[in-house]
């Protein structure tokens, strides 16, 4: 196995197991945001809301297009910022 | 990165959500492939991919019912006709009725459905259980049942339309805001904000920004938008809520995805019709009471996301599908109220249809936008 092919193996995101591969193959095809990557293979919308492969995403988009990664749209955030049990937010606390 | 720019097309497409893929996808299925669409971001970022992804077929209205049956028929295909999966799973609709008027409206809606070849029925409490093994409902006074309805991945659904519309040589222009619109008696081209092209004909696929984008071509659509909340939880193991739950009287959608995560929504008081895309915390409250109190063993599930998106409202919550009739050449499919993803596999094809024959498989004469001046609506009595 060549290195290229080694690091297309790599487990980018782990929440919904996406490799490098595919990673690099959407981007090829014109895909080349964040948010394009989040939607067609759900990197991001895991459990750990992208903690894991934003970073690395974002380098490999910086890579392929050539350009400061300081210019790559990071993409959305959405709240909330650490998953919640539907029960504590259900509870009643001074009412509605 | 440098991109060939088009001065001129057969057809503009103003928007790349369902509706501008699958129209761009199925005008090119029908030989015009000179079509260029305008999307102001990303493919789905709008409307579609905020959308709780329900598909179904379970309405009140006659075009609606038509339209959803069809929908559902081309969506249970269209892994093989596009070559992408979409995330499609069917595991109905149970519609659930906490108000004797509204459960004989349900029984009035599936009488109708019934007639136009939907096998939707009315179910018993037992039958509901059954259908959605963590449920309680025991303040329901009915259900209703469609096993066809179910869910389709809008992102995937909508991917899969472009990405096939691509490779039969439409042009999308993602990052590219429509200003302008040319008219001269017709349609002659469009002003963006990366130039203009000339163009005869041009649709407006613009969701929450349609009427504005009418507008530009001196069309007054009497839609407005109005935003509303959804929540996503991590995944759970699959059958806690294998169907979607639907009230009308509840305010309430809830459905497990495919994947094992829940989404769930509902149609707060106030719609906000600012265009902003906010979140709030007291939806979220809301909502987890909701769940909790529907299906009570989800209390230790997390919520892991929150957005929001906007419903074009029409006036009777049916879109306009159509050409203009006072600007030649100005098409529109737009005013979804809420239901432009499910619907987006037909709408597309049949406006398509009218673009290229003039005329469309299914007949929508109706769903021109002089009916509200006509005073001809078409109320739909089933949204949330």
């Amino acid at each position: 196995m060549t290195e290229e092919e080694k690091e297309r193996n790599v487990i980018v995101c782990r929440c919904e197991e996406i490799t490098m591969g595919e990673i690099r193959d959407w981007i090829a095809r014109g895909y080349d945001t964040f948010d394009e990557l989040k939607h067609i293979l759900r990197v991001g919308m895991g459990p750990c809301q992208g903690r894991g492969c934003r970073e690395i995403i974002l380098r490999e988009i910086a890579k392929m297009k050539n350009v400061p990664i300081t210019q790559v749209d990071p993409g959305t955030f959405r709240p909330p910022s650490k998953p919640v049990k539907l029960e504590l937010l259900a509870k009643k606390e001074g009412g509605e | 990165m440098a991109e060939e720019w088009k001065r001129s097309a057969d057809v503009v497409i103003i928007g790349a959500g369902i509706q501008g893929c699958s129209i761009a996808y199925n005008l090119a299925k029908l030989g015009v492939k000179d079509v260029v669409v305008l999307e102001k971001d990303t493919p789905t970022a709008g409307s579609t991919g905020r959308c709780a992804a329900g598909i179904r077929a379970q309405w009140g209205t006659k075009m609606n019912c038509q339209l959803g049956l069809a929908s559902l028929e081309i969506l249970e295909h269209l892994h093989e006709e596009l070559g992408m999966d979409i995330g499609l799973h069917q595991g109905g609709y149970l519609m659930v009725a906490y108000k004797e008027s509204e459960f004989e409206q349900l029984k009035k809606n599936v009488a109708l459905q019934n007639s136009l070849g939907i096998t939707s029925r009315v179910v018993n409490k037992e039958e509901a259980y059954e259908i959605c093994p963590t449920l309680s409902a025991e303040d329901a006074v009915g259900f209703t049942y469609h096993h066809r309805d179910g869910h389709a991945d809008p992102f995937l659904t909508t991917i899969a339309y472009h990405k096939a519309a691509s490779e039969k040589g439409v042009r999308f222009y993602k990052f590219t805001e429509c200003t302008g619109i040319k008219v001269k008696g017709e349609v002659k081209g469009v002003v963006t904000t990366r130039g203009e092209i000339d163009t005869p004909v041009v649709v407006d696929a613009a969701g929450p920004y349609s009427q504005h984008i009418a507008a530009m071509a001196g069309i007054k659509l009497p839609f407005y938008s109005e935003r509303h909340e959804i929540l996503v939880t991590e995944p759970v193991e699959f059958g806690v809520c294998p169907c979607m739950l639907m009230s009308f009287s509840g305010n309430y959608y809830i459905q497990q995805r495919p994947i094992g995560s829940i989404i769930a929504g509902c149609s707060p008081e106030g719609h906000p019709e600012d265009y902003s895309l906010g979140n709030t915390w007291n939806f979220l409250e809301h909502m987890s009471r909701v769940i909790v109190k529907l299906l009570p063993k989800l209390g230790g599930v997390r919520v892991v996301r929150q957005w929001s998106g906007m419903y074009n409202m029409s006036p009777d919550k049916q879109p306009v599908i159509g050409e203009s009739k006072e600007v030649k050449g100005f098409y529109i499919s737009a005013g979804f109220s809420g239901h432009g993803f499910m619907f987006g596999p037909i709408s597309g094809k049949l406006l398509a249809e009218l673009i290229v024959t003039g005329t469309s498989s299914i007949p929508i004469d109706v769903l021109n936008y002089d009916r509200f001046e006509r005073g001809e609506l078409i109320e739909e009595p089933a949204v949330v």
